[in-house]
């Protein structure tokens, strides 16, 4: 047995490895060109313990294809840097239930992962989307208090536009899972 | 299936008061465990072919990098020592001069047009990968009075589980750098040591580089909980 390596701060300048256009799913040319899905658009502002924005992080998405699976037809990996305003934007289609343990079934959720100066390793978010029926009864949303669930809800703002806030420390601070 | 825990005593704290830029960025709420779904255990496919490899940093554009040309090589294992194959690495680093190609580093220090300090490899079969660069120069930031940080390059690995995401930073040993380092020195002892590279003759080649050897260790491994199978 060996202790697994340790994390190291992605630092300011992560962004030599910055693909812009891995943001967009979705782009004609990309891995999903074609495939038939609800196209969506995610955005959100990440800020930190004072509500300053935080402009030089990275967010990584991970999800499943619009049938629920992952890496099947639906690659579901994207990348997006945050601007002067802390403001990250994905294009992608929306996932479909994934299984969940046992039995049960997963609402669509999208993993979201932080990295930044600042950040000793990463941290890991969901966004779930607002009013969809299957948050219910979604056993990851359950270990979550009830009270700060709410963090993990991205709220429509126009027809196919999500929009999630994270919020790194403080009043209102986003729910991070330990993954 | 699932990962187990990170082992306590292998990763830093995210809070770390010697090292200002977590002061204001550190959740104050302990992230919420979760059992691990396919979510977590599944991970993005990047093939070469899809994202092409390049191993060399020491050249650009067919022209020699200014600095010392090393080769890094190394083997990626799970926590039990099985090799992980198919993983991709994304590498950046300063240049010689200490100076990253980037448009926020005001360090006056020079570019190198013929040094763009990024690279993508991928783990063979048995786990191993290896690179060409330049040995990349230490530079200042403004942590503390006369802050530098020591030499580093930076590493991403993608494994075959979301849960096993990591982006590290190799060290060069011997720096005196080190013990100055809030980044390096918020590592638990017993784990930070590993975070440095060591000089190998067998990485080496002849009339040609130095070569260092870094082995990295991805959380594993992946184990069926003693769930009753449905
Ligand atoms: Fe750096």
């Amino acid at each position: 047995m060996s202790l697994p390596t340790a994390s190291q701060t992605a630092g300011p300048y992560w962004h030599l490895i910055d693909f812009p256009e891995w943001a967009d799913l979705t782009r004609a040319g990309g891995p999903n060109a074609g495939v038939a899905g609800e196209r969506i658009i995610l955005t959100g502002t990440v800020t930190d313990g004072d509500g300053a924005p935080c402009a030089d992080a990275m967010i990584e998405l991970w999800q499943a294809g619009p049938d629920g699976a992952y890496e099947a037809g639906f690659h579901g990996f994207g990348r997006c840097a945050t601007d002067e305003a802390g403001r990250f934007r994905f294009a992608t289609l929306k996932p479909g239930p994934v299984p969940g343990p046992g039995n049960s079934l997963q609402a669509p959720h999208i993993t979201l992962a932080i990295f930044a100066r600042g950040l000793m390793h990463h941290l890991t978010t969901r966004a779930y989307f607002a009013a969809e029926p299957l948050n219910e009864a979604d056993p990851i949303l359950a270990l979550v208090p009830e009270a700060r669930r709410g963090t993990l809800l991205a709220q429509p703002v126009a027809p196919g536009h999500w929009n999630l806030d994270i919020r790194l420390q403080g009043a209102d601070e986003t729910v991070f899972l330990d993954i | 299936m699932s990962y187990p825990p990170i082992p306590a005593g292998a990763f830093p704290p995210m809070d770390l008061p010697s090292y200002g830029s977590t002061h204001k960025r550190h959740p104050d709420q302990p992230p919420v465990r979760i059992p691990h779904t396919l979510t977590e255990t599944s991970a993005p496919r990047f093939t070469p072919a899809a994202y092409p490899a390049h191993a060399d940093m020491s050249r650009h554009n067919g022209r020699a990098a200014m600095g010392e040309r090393i080769i890094l090589a190394g083997r990626i294992t799970d926590e039990d020592g099985r090799p992980q194959p198919g993983v991709m690495l994304e590498v950046w680093q300063a240049n010689a001069a200490g100076r990253y190609h980037h448009a926020r580093d005001q360090h006056d220090a020079p570019l190198d047009p013929n040094f763009s300090g990024q690279a993508r490899v991928f783990t063979d079969a048995e786990g191993h990968w290896s690179l060409t660069t330049i040995r990349p120069g230490a530079y200042p930031w403004r942590n503390h009075h006369n802050a530098w940080r020591p030499v580093h390059v930076h590493f991403g690995l993608h494994g075959a589980g979301f849960a096993q995401r990591l982006i590290t930073q190799m060290y060069f040993p011997g720096d005196p750098l080190l013990e100055l380092d809030p980044i390096y020195q918020g590592v638990p002892a017993g784990a930070r040591e590993r975070l440095i590279a060591k000089f190998d003759l067998d990485v080496t080649k002849p009339e040609y580089a130095l070569g260092y050897r870094f082995d990295m260790v991805l959380r594993g491994r992946l184990a069926t909980p003693m769930e009753n199978p449905t």
